[in-house]
């Protein structure tokens, strides 16, 4: 029991996700988060604007189900498989951080500096969130997929299209930690 | 019902992107920082035990739950859309720290500032498929 409360190394957790990845596979499905955000612009009406969002989102609720899974899961974790302990962040990563001016870094899954209601409600604190969940939102469907769709599913078949896409999220991703970070929370 | 699995899989997974501390933003600066291999550690085995699992598979010739043979779909071919989109979702994922799972299971741990990153998320889709016809890809 106290190995569940604890943090899970990388070598159960790697393997976790591999068997969600098989578990979908084997019941005909393709892991992919993504595509929710398709099905949820679909259910909401965005098939009168363009023709991307006219399919039939019925067959995806299975997906909407692992999403609402995902929820749950979230919910689970924190009440009862968690003993508070602190992320064991590399000391390096630490450092960095607090001198870009975050505080308490790794005591929480996400920092305050970025979701807490008191920086949700400035202008910059918003327009992070804004423009994050914008980038997110379109990226991943211009590029067809996510994490889980390019790197995990992708991957797993060798394909040159998610080598790329994954290529793209480590450009995205170093440009934004070397360069951008600094510049929004360092000044 | 047997569609209730799904959700089954679907609390699974948001368990194990907790326990790895997958889904926190920190992880991931610490990850395009190259300063620790914990992230690398993650989805590296992840994927070397996907292609593994796959090979073994489709080889020993498994059929599904429908009891079809294995197959994965292709993706579209392409190389604009996939680098230009990753890009952006890159740089997203990076400010935010939540790609589309996470972001509903870090709502989940109570954060419910993450509900603007959805909204935003779902905008951002929006667009794409409004603009789609007129993007490179």
């Amino acid at each position: 029991m106290e190995f569940l409360l604890k943090p899970w190394p990388w070598y159960v957790s790697g393997p976790l996700i591999t068997l969600v990845m098989l578990l979908l596979v084997y019941w005909g499905k393709t892991f992919g988060m993504s595509s929710n955000l398709r099905t949820l612009c679909s259910i909401g009406g965005a098939g009168k604007y363009a023709d991307f969002f006219r399919f039939d989102w019925k067959a995806q609720r299975w997906n909407l189900l692992v999403v609402l899974g995902a929820i749950i899961g979230g919910y689970i974790s924190v009440t009862f498989f968690s003993d508070d302990s602190s992320i064991a962040l590399s000391a390096q990563t630490i450092a960095d951080l607090e001198e870009l001016g975050f505080h308490k870094v790794g005591n929480t899954l996400l920092p305050p500096e970025i979701y807490s209601w008191d920086a949700v409600f400035s202008l910059k604190g918003i327009s992070i969130l804004v423009i994050a969940g914008f980038l997110v939102g379109f990226g991943t469907r211009y590029a067809g997929g996510c994490t889980s769709g390019h790197a995990i599913s992708g991957l797993r078949n060798l394909q040159w299209p998610s080598l790329i896409a994954v290529i793209g999220f480590f450009i995205g991703g170093l440009v934004m930690t070397h360069f951008l970070l600094p510049i929004i929370f360092g000044a | 019902m047997k569609i209730v699995r799904f959700l089954f899989v679907g609390m699974f997974f948001g368990i194990v992107l907790v326990k790895s501390e997958a889904v926190s933003w920190y992880r991931i600066i610490e990850m395009f920082k190259f300063q620790a291999f914990h992230m690398y550690g993650i989805i590296g085995s992840a994927v070397i035990l996907g292609v593994v699992a796959l090979w073994v598979l489709k080889k020993s010739r498994v059929r599904n739950a429908e009891g079809q043979l294995i197959h994965i779909n292709p993706k579209d071919r392409g190389f604009v859309k996939y680098l230009l989109g990753g890009t952006l979702f890159g740089l997203g994922w990076a400010l935010g720290g939540a790609c589309p799972g996470p972001m509903y299971i870090l709502l989940g741990t109570g954060v419910f500032s993450m509900l603007i990153v959805i909204a935003s998320a779902l905008l951002g889709t929006f667009v794409y498929g409004i603009l789609r016809n007129k993007l490179p890809h």
